[in-house]
């Protein structure tokens, strides 16, 4: 990373369009990259009884693109972002089973809305800890939300999680089916746009400026650079895409229980993220399809191995590929960045 | 009313002494070596294991059950020290707490392969159980007897890191790591006792506090939340800070719980964020 910010450095100080064209050569559209999505399209012809499965999977992918802006790319260390899924899945289900207003997509705007919005005040406190008070704050918020949530029964339905919800067409026009066609085409499309605006804002000089207060947040103003205004934005889009992901999960399921907030989803998806590598987007992806493809194998056998499974490959991982699986792969392909 | 009040105090002082002795070891090895070891509370667990195994098995009284947790926490502690976490040092927070993490779940999974996903009950000798009655308010024994470990304990604490060689270069190395390896300390061996010592104590937690909150593998994770929560508002590195922190959460846990029981954790929380918010290095923290 450090040879990445010496290149723009010096490239700005040639000429601005130099730097601007670095830029553009790194939101270049790779064959991977294009090969990867068209992949995702398989599914619906070899996996057609994993659809729900797969439509899981993209949900959490997306949720753990939201984490990586945050955590991969800005260096929030965060464990308590299931606070904003969490914020999103009720959105959508409330508004559906209280509102009765079950139309999709509007249902999705309104919650990455909501989780946005709390994310911008939240994002207040988080710029003004670090190291293990801001793990402890991300972690204290993230446990009082749960929290507040089992407390507001009546309103989120507690325990029991939240039932009613009735989601309509997508459009007037496609059905919510039984076997997930639906689902994973519209959870799909989710994730493809958030990765797509994720994909933009990590490619544009406030992504390169994020990078640099993850690298060093002491030279950042140094240079002229407002770190906390950087961090408190991307904190925000990060819950409103985080949001996103939950309302999906609420549309797609028809339901919300109280685990959206928990400790377990904000660790997981962390966990993910590191197993795919952090600060590469891909990551994310790819660590959410591992993780929930293995925990739907293992769990099956016995949950126990599970945990030992996932708790030595993390050990692992740590030890010997600490950018993760894509970092390690992209550093025996000698691509890395 | 004053009665109720003067229990929950009470209990609350009793279950803040319990989290004061499974957390101050981290509190100590955070400061030392800024090492965030979030698998502190997994040898909290293993040293409850292991007393259990020592009473039903080896047929053990109680109070020999107790150092027997605290030598077997040590060991294994000192040996995941020098082998694995040593490694991590200089690894960055994230990874630190990701390996740790990591720890916890493979330590839960050891857990319940051995001894299932019940809970482990003991049973107490005579003299701990039952409760003694003072001016018609009932406390419990056992809670008493909690209160009177956990206080020698403090005082064995504070006069070793006050008046002990040992204490001085702990003291030293916490203040400035290198200064003090400049001056010729053994910063690694000092870390290395510290983390045992600590490790050690939050296993003799983990065995007092079957009789209050029980133990069962997802132990380790339970208490966590509790630990980094005293450790974080008390500040790194200070066994005060950690005193304080975990009788003021003890307390406004059972507390909250007593007489708001909808919310009570909800204020517990709010409260963390809020000291966080106010004084990012806690109470009592200096750095």
């Amino acid at each position: 990373m450090n040879r990445e910010a010496t290149l723009t450095a010096t490239q700005t100080t040639q000429a601005p369009g130099a730097s601007l064209a670095w830029l553009r050569s790194r939101s270049r559209w790779s064959v991977f990259e294009i090969a990867f999505w068209l992949a995702t399209l398989l599914t619906f012809y070899f996996f057609p009884s994993y659809l729900m499965l797969a439509s899981q999977i993209a949900i959490t992918a997306l949720f753990a693109i939201s984490v990586d802006l945050v955590l991969g790319y800005a260096g929030i260390i965060t464990l308590g972002h299931a606070m904003f899924f969490g914020l999103g899945a009720y959105a959508a289900g409330l508004l559906s089973a209280k509102a009765g207003w079950g139309e999709p997509l509007t249902g999705l705007l309104f919650a990455s809305a909501l989780a946005g919005l709390v994310g911008f005040v939240a994002s207040f406190l988080i710029v003004r800890v670090q190291h293990l008070a801001l793990i402890m704050v991300t972690l204290g918020l993230g446990l009082l939300t749960y929290e507040l949530a089992n407390a507001l029964s009546w309103l989120t339905g507690g325990t029991d999680g939240l039932r009613g919800i009735d989601t309509w067409p997508i459009l007037g026009l496609f059905d919510f089916d039984l076997w997930g066609y639906t689902a994973y085409s519209y959870t799909l499309a989710t994730l493809f746009l958030g990765f797509l605006i994720s994909r933009r804002i990590v490619n544009s000089s406030f992504g390169l400026a994020l990078r640099g207060v993850r690298e060093n947040v002491r030279r950042m103003p140094a240079i002229g650079s407002a770190y906390r205004g950087h961090l408190r934005k991307i904190y925000t889009i990060s819950a409103a895409i985080a949001g996103l992901s939950g309302a999906l999960l609420a549309q797609t399921t028809n339901t919300v229980a109280l685990e959206v907030l928990s400790f377990q989803r904000s660790a997981d998806v962390v966990v993910m993220l590191i197993l795919g590598g952090t600060g590469r987007l891909y990551g994310a992806i790819l660590g959410a399809i591992i993780f929930l493809l293995v925990r739907d194998q293992l769990s099956g056998i016995n949950p126990q191995y599970w945990y030992f499974g996932i708790g030595l490959l993390l050990m692992v991982v740590v030890l010997f590929m600490p950018r993760g699986i894509l970092g390690g792969l992209a550093r025996l392909a000698g691509r890395d960045q | 009313m004053i009665g109720n009040i003067v229990i929950v105090l009470f209990d609350g002082f009793a279950f803040g002494m319990l989290l004061f002795v499974l957390s101050v070891g981290l509190s100590v090895t955070l400061g030392l070596m800024n090492f965030i070891n979030l698998a502190h509370g997994a040898f909290g667990m293993l040293g409850g294991y292991v007393a259990v195994t020592a009473m039903r098995q080896l047929g053990l009284p109680f109070l020999l059950s107790l150092p027997l947790a605290f030598i077997a926490a040590a060991l294994v502690s000192v040996l995941i020290e020098r082998t694995l976490f040593r490694r991590l040092y200089r690894a960055g927070e994230l990874n630190q707490v990701l390996f740790t993490i990591g720890l916890v779940f493979v330590s839960a999974a050891i857990a319940t392969y051995l001894f299932g996903t019940g809970q482990q009950p003991i049973v107490l000798p005579g003299w701990l159980r039952g409760s003694v009655e003072i001016a018609g308010l009932r406390f419990g024994v056992y809670r008493i007897f909690l209160i009177v470990v956990s206080l020698a304990i403090t005082a064995l604490l504070v006069f070793g890191l006050e008046r002990t060689r040992l204490g001085a270069q702990i003291r030293a190395a916490v203040d400035n790591q290198r200064v003090a390896a400049g001056l010729g300390l053994n910063v690694e061996r000092v870390f290395a006792i510290t983390f045992a010592l600590g490790s050690g104590l939050a296993g003799l937690g983990g065995a007092l506090a079957i009789e209050i909150v029980g133990l069962d593998p997802s132990f380790g994770f339970h208490f966590l939340v509790y630990v980094l929560i005293v450790v974080a508002v008390g500040g790194l590195g200070s066994i005060t800070g950690s005193f304080a922190g975990a009788a003021l959460l003890g307390i406004g846990d059972v507390a909250g719980k007593y007489f708001v029981p909808e919310i009570g954790s909800f204020l517990i929380y709010l409260l963390l964020v809020a000291i966080l918010l106010a004084r990012p290095l806690g109470l009592f923290g200096k750095r």
